[in-house]
């Protein structure tokens, strides 16, 4: 056990679960280097660093370049998952999910379904999201729910190091196809992570902090946030459960049903956009199971609906932070 | 001593305490304190426990108030004789502060396990204290760790080195057990001791570790030098199997929550973060495997398989046993009827684990017997 990044903890995943399974193949740009350059070896390993070693360890055989055509190679994933290897995609920005959605969205969630249960896509598609990394419009987005629409899609949005190599190793070893959303403001975040490998089972939340008053519910880079507000909020008297779903699909609606039973107060924090993201999800979820326990209307803490913007002021203004969500938790106890 | 000033400062209970906070002070300024008097409550995220006074004097002042969160280090209050005047306790109370604001921080940090290779495989341990010639050796139980020692490490460790470890299969050591069953677990324990060079130890064991501890005083007679056995296995063939193959196949955190609530006397000591300990161990890749092989080692049609409780006599040096009254576990019934020289002492307000719901009592019997060797 030693402190590591976010980074480090899903390169561990991956080269544990390539060294468990010879059926475990990465495939996406840069992931390997340049693109078959001379020179060019292990350059990069993907965008941010993520699959650095890998190329050396297992050979361009299993550590795939791929063209500059998301269509192409997450098709080409979603085909090998179908005849039997487990690739895992990097489909680098969740915002490009527009050049590739029908492999997605129509082939791999669909094929178990359709064929009875006879075939399986076991097929993992890494992608990053999330604002704050001045990256526009197009680069910043906080699309997982989408994802979550789709049903036999699984989606993951780990909050941590720790998290995330739990959830990784379960996403490669999972027969479904999972989407695994990395916020792309968290590699550098550090924590204890332990050596050997280990897997989170899907669709159990972590419940970081037991309280009485408040019930928050956060995603992703959000829980960190929520896990600083129920400690400031502790030490003035206000005690908050913080609940990190860690798989948005599925969704563990009992721990979430039971925590608001026992607080009566709600707030959700979700970075997505507010209309038919999770928050409104989760908040709708609970109207509909939990309507006589609630002492205060839902609080939902999210960015406006509207593009993120490139103005690094307006951006910061966008991102939902601390202040809104010690807002929201004095508003429900009012 | 007449002059002398002493600090109460916020303890360190187990490797991840990093701050803790005052819940209530049981004792007023003023009042005399006795040396090992537990006078305030202090709550972190795993557990609540009560803090004792370093020395006897007057609690001159109480620097902390109830709901205050203090870092590990950071001063609670400050214990005199009645003769210090209030401009010297004042000078001490900011002294202190200045001489600390750093290193509170540190010390939150400064707690750090070690690993030794046991026939081939790490074995992790802590080690807290230099004091004393025979060091005292902490066992913990199935499926527990050496964080189970939260509250007797520190407070042995005054007089003492102490020693707690890993079992094979448990927390940072190993997840190969071999045969799984007492023998290859004391075989590791003493080959522990080997690969640090220690001769002999106070054996201290809860559980499964007593069962362990027990039966390397028999196999070793010369490395122990007392044994301290904490609802020890080993002395009779029953045991609520129930709650170990419920430990085992619990997966998720509410099944996980009601099964560590059977270990004490007042479930409501199982913290949220008690759990999560308990689920991250229980992850790790071969540890469902490991407590499966100890367990069908250890037990047999519901039974212990291994009982020792005839050959309790053939143990030379001095043995107490240690029981709460309200172990659901193994009953506090097989402390009964054992030879004349054992002491058996069973406390009211623990279950399964008494060394975590009475510390103070627990630690002051494991001093007891230590000075008697």
């Amino acid at each position: 056990m030693s402190k590591k990044s976010f980074r480090q903890a899903i390169n561990e995943a991956l080269r544990d679960e390539m060294r468990r399974d010879p059926r475990v193949i990465l495939m996406g740009e840069d992931v390997a280097g340049g693109m078959g350059a001379a020179g060019e070896q292990d350059a990069w390993g993907g965008p941010l660093g993520v699959t650095k070693g890998l190329m050396p360890e297992f050979g361009r055989e299993r550590v795939l370049d791929t063209p500059i055509s998301e269509s192409a190679f997450v098709g080409a994933a979603v085909g090998a998952a179908a005849t039997g290897l487990r690739p895992v995609a990097d489909l680098m920005f969740i915002d490009f999910m527009g050049v590739c959605f029908d492999q997605i969205l129509n082939q791999a969630a669909k094929l178990r379904y359709m064929f009875g249960g006879k075939a399986t896509v076991p097929v993992v598609i890494r992608t990053m999201f999330g604002a704050g990394f001045r990256a526009a419009s197009q680069h910043s987005q906080g699309l997982y729910p989408v994802f979550a629409h789709i049903p036999g899609l699984k989606v993951v949005v780990p909050s941590s190091p720790y998290e995330a190599k739990g959830l990784m190793t379960q996403a490669i070893r999972d027969d479904d196809p999972v989407i695994f959303c990395e916020h792309k403001a968290m590699y550098d975040d550090q924590e204890e992570v332990p050596d050997e490998p280990y897997a989170i089972a899907f669709g159990e939340a972590n419940v970081s902090r037991e309280g009485e008053d408040v019930t928050i519910v956060a995603i992703g880079r959000m829980v960190k946030f929520a896990n600083e507000v129920a400690d400031k909020l502790e030490k003035q008297g206000i005690s908050c459960t913080v609940i990190d779903p860690r798989t948005v699909s599925p969704l563990d609606q009992d721990t979430i049903i039971e925590s608001v039973e026992e607080t009566g107060r709600l707030v959700v924090v979700d970075e997505a956009s507010p209309r038919c993201g999770m928050a409104s999800d989760i908040a709708a979820m609970v109207a509909q199971n939990a309507f006589k326990a609630l002492k205060a209307p839902v609080k939902m803490v999210t960015p406006p609906h509207t593009p993120v913007p490139f103005s690094p002021a307006l951006e910061d203004i966008y991102v939902p932070g601390p202040s809104q969500i010690e807002a929201a938790v004095r508003a429900v106890m009012e | 001593m007449a002059g002398e000033v002493t600090a109460l400062t916020m303890p360190k209970w187990g490797l991840a305490m990093t701050e803790g906070k005052v819940v209530a002070w049981n004792v007023e300024e003023g009042a005399q304190v006795a040396a090992g008097q537990g006078i305030v409550e202090v709550e972190t995220e795993k557990i609540t426990n009560v803090c004792e006074a370093p020395v006897s004097g007057v609690l001159r002042k109480r620097v902390a108030g109830a709901g205050d969160t203090l870092a590990v280090g950071a001063l609670m209050g400050v214990i005199a004789d009645a003769s210090v005047s209030g401009n010297e306790i004042e000078r001490f109370i900011q002294e202190f502060r200045a001489d600390t604001a750093g290193a509170a921080a540190t010390e939150g940090e400064a707690l750090r396990t070690s690993s030794v290779t046991v026939g081939g495989r790490p074995i992790r341990y802590l080690k807290m204290g230099e004091a004393g010639e025979v060091p005292v050796l902490l066992i913990h139980g199935l499926g527990g760790d050496l964080n189970n020692w939260l509250f007797n490490q520190p407070a042995l460790a005054q007089k003492h080195t102490v020693y707690a470890l890993d079992l094979p299969g448990h927390g940072g050591s190993t997840k190969e057990v071999g045969s799984g069953d007492v023998g290859a677990m004391t075989a590791a324990v003493i080959g522990f001791l080997d690969a640090l060079g220690v001769e002999r130890v106070h054996l201290v064991g809860h559980s499964l570790g007593g069962a362990i501890a027990l039966n390397a005083a028999l196999e070793h007679p010369r490395r122990a030098a007392t044994v301290t056995l904490i609802s020890p296995a080993g002395l009779g063939t029953e045991v609520n199997v129930s709650y170990i193959e419920g430990f085992i196949q619990a997966e998720r955190r509410k099944e996980m929550k009601a099964v560590l609530g059977r270990l004490f006397a007042n479930p409501e000591t199982v913290s949220n973060e008690m759990i999560n300990n308990v689920l991250k161990y229980k992850r790790l890749e071969g540890v469902t495997a490991a407590l499966g092989t100890i367990a069908a080692a250890i037990f047999r049609d519901n039974k212990q398989a291994l009982v020792l409780r005839d050959r309790l006599a053939e143990v030379t040096v001095p043995v107490q046993v240690i029981w709460g009254k309200q172990d659901s576990v193994i009953p506090p019934s097989q402390a009964v009827a054992l030879p004349a020289a054992i002491s058996v002492h069973l406390l009211s307000g623990a279950g399964h684990m008494a060394h975590l719901e009475q510390p103070q009592e627990v630690n002051k019997l494991i001093e007891r017997l230590v000075a008697s060797a």
